[in-house]
Order: structure tokens, then C-alpha cells, then sequence
């Protein structure tokens, strides 16, 4: 691997980490929220295939398995915990759940 | 310059700013797909070809689609989604493929970078070898780990008992 081609992939996992950082920051919406954070977790997982091609190693995409493992269960249980709330509260916007009020999610926001 | 990489990297960083973009779940899902994708033929260009297959198969194959059960069950929060929506995820995906299809036809030794160099492709084996060698702790590990989060979203994902049973179902012992 060349020198550019480095700097290119490794630039392009920290621009996929930026965005999907700004948009967990941006949207309100708890769905959006777990989607950034998939896109956090990928670029990461870019950045170890990044460096295992660079040294030519599989540990690389060893890491980057398990990085698949973690989201799979992160997705698994947040997405679980989405569906309890939009099920039980009515309520799949972060914004209503910031305060952690139980009364005032179940009143709707109020 | 890696002509191939430097393609997958504009498609996924244009796919990726229209997922944070869009207004419906549903829209930005397809996105999120074809940014995926990208970074798929992106390690592919490295010469990760296994890590590109396990991006499509587990990313954009069974994580995106528990996303699209979510959004189906929760419904869509923004307007309703007009027909035309599939027309940006479905060009962007169109170069994606041109691109795969030029790699493969006409010039394989861009699929293989780095085959003059000192660092060569990594073969699935080696990975294969090094996931169930020196870190088989880490891949039990990571079956647990799956396991517990597989135990998690069936204990949170379960419909409330009836009133009647005391809510006894909710949380272990009352």
C-alpha cells in the first residue's frame, strides 16, 4: 500500500467518524441516533482493515470481526429497547426522554 | 492513487451525508446501505476481501434489515415517502457496480494493490487461522457477548405481562 492510498482510507474513516458523530449530535430521533453510531462503529472498524493491510497482518480483520459482533448485539438490544419505549411511552423521541421523567414521558412531553 | 479507493470514497461519503440528512427512517436505511457497500469495495481495493464480504453480509445483510423490522413496527416519524425515493441510493449504487465490474474485467491487478509491495492481500484463511489461533479467548468471548445481547433484546423485547399476573413477567422475581 502506497502512501496515498493510506492517507485516502485512513481520511475517509475519520470523515465517515465525523459524520456519523454530527448526525448523533444533529437528528433527535433515537433511531438516527443508533444508525450514527453504526456509522461510528463501522468507520472505526474501517480504520483497524485500515491498519492491518498497511502491516499486512490478519489481526486487522480479526478486530474488525469483533467490532461486527458488538454492533450486532448493540443493535440488538438498543433496537429492543426502542421498540419498549415507542410501544410503552409513545415516545421514540430522545428529546421527551432527556429529563428521565417518568410522569412527564408518560403525559406525552408535557 | 488507487483509483478504486478513491471512487468507494466519494460514493460513501456522499451516501453517509445523505443518511444524516434525510428526513424518513426509511430513506436514510437505504443510504445507509449503499454506504456499506462503498466501504465494502473500499476493502476490497485494500485487499480485505474477506472484512468486504462480512460488510455486506452482516452489515448491510441482517444489522440494516433488524433496522428496517424497527422502523416497519415503530412506524416512520417524518412525511410519508413519496415514489422516486430509491432513484439517489440506486445510482449511487449503479457506480458502485460499474466500478466492481471495470476491477474485475478489465484490470484485476487493481483488486490486488499491493501485491508488489511488501504487505499482499489477506486471504480469508489467514484470518480464519488467526481468529481461532492466538485469539480463540477473544472469539468465545465474543460469543458470549452475542449471546448476552441475544438474552437482552428477547428480556426487553417481551410484551408486558397483564395487569393481573402482578407484572411479575416484567423483571424476575417481584
Amino acid at each position: 500500500m502506497n502512501a496515498q492510498s493510506l492517507e485516502l482510507a485512513l481520511g475517509l474513516a475519520a470523515v465517515l467518524f465525523v459524520i456519523g458523530l454530527a448526525g448523533m449530535i444533529a437528528r433527535r430521533s433515537l433511531v438516527f441516533m443508533l444508525l450514527c453510531a453504526e456509522i461510528m462503529l463501522n468507520a472505526a472498524g474501517f480504520a483497524f482493515i485500515i491498519a492491518g493491510a498497511r502491516w499486512g497482518r490478519p489481526e486487522g480483520q480479526a478486530m474488525f470481526i469483533f467490532l461486527l459482533v458488538t454492533a450486532a448485539a448493540e443493535v440488538a438490544v438498543g433496537l429492543a429497547l426502542i421498540l419498549r419505549l415507542s410501544a410503552s411511552l409513545s415516545a421514540s423521541l430522545s428529546g421527551k426522554l432527556k429529563d428521565l421523567d417518568a410522569d412527564e414521558i408518560r403525559s406525552g412531553g408535557a | 492513487m488507487n483509483v478504486l479507493l478513491a471512487i468507494a470514497a466519494l460514493v460513501a461519503v456522499v451516501s453517509t451525508l445523505a443518511v444524516i440528512l434525510q428526513r424518513t427512517a426509511v430513506h436514510a436505511l437505504l443510504y445507509l446501505i449503499v454506504s456499506f457497500f462503498a466501504l465494502a469495495v473500499a476493502m476490497l481495493a485494500l485487499g480485505a476481501a474477506f472484512a468486504a464480504a462480512l460488510e455486506v453480509v452482516v452489515y448491510a445483510g441482517a444489522i440494516l434489515v433488524l433496522f428496517v423490522f424497527v422502523v416497519m413496527m415503530i412506524g416512520s416519524e417524518g412525511p410519508i415517502p413519496g415514489p422516486g425515493a430509491w432513484i439517489g441510493p440506486a445510482l449511487l449504487a449503479i457506480v458502485l457496480l460499474g466500478e466492481l465490474a471495470y476491477a474485475f474485467v478489465a484490470r484485476p491487478a487493481l483488486l490486488a494493490p499491493m501485491a508488489g509491495s511488501a504487505a499482499a492481500a489477506i486471504p480469508p484463511k489467514e484470518v480464519g487461522l488467526a481468529l481461532f489461533g492466538p485469539y480463540a479467548i477473544c472469539a468465545e468471548i465474543a460469543a458470549f457477548l452475542l449471546l448476552s445481547g441475544l438474552v437482552g433484546a428477547y428480556h426487553l423485547g417481551r410484551r408486558d405481562a397483564s395487569p393481573a399476573d402482578g407484572g411479575r413477567a416484567g423483571g424476575g422475581p417481584a
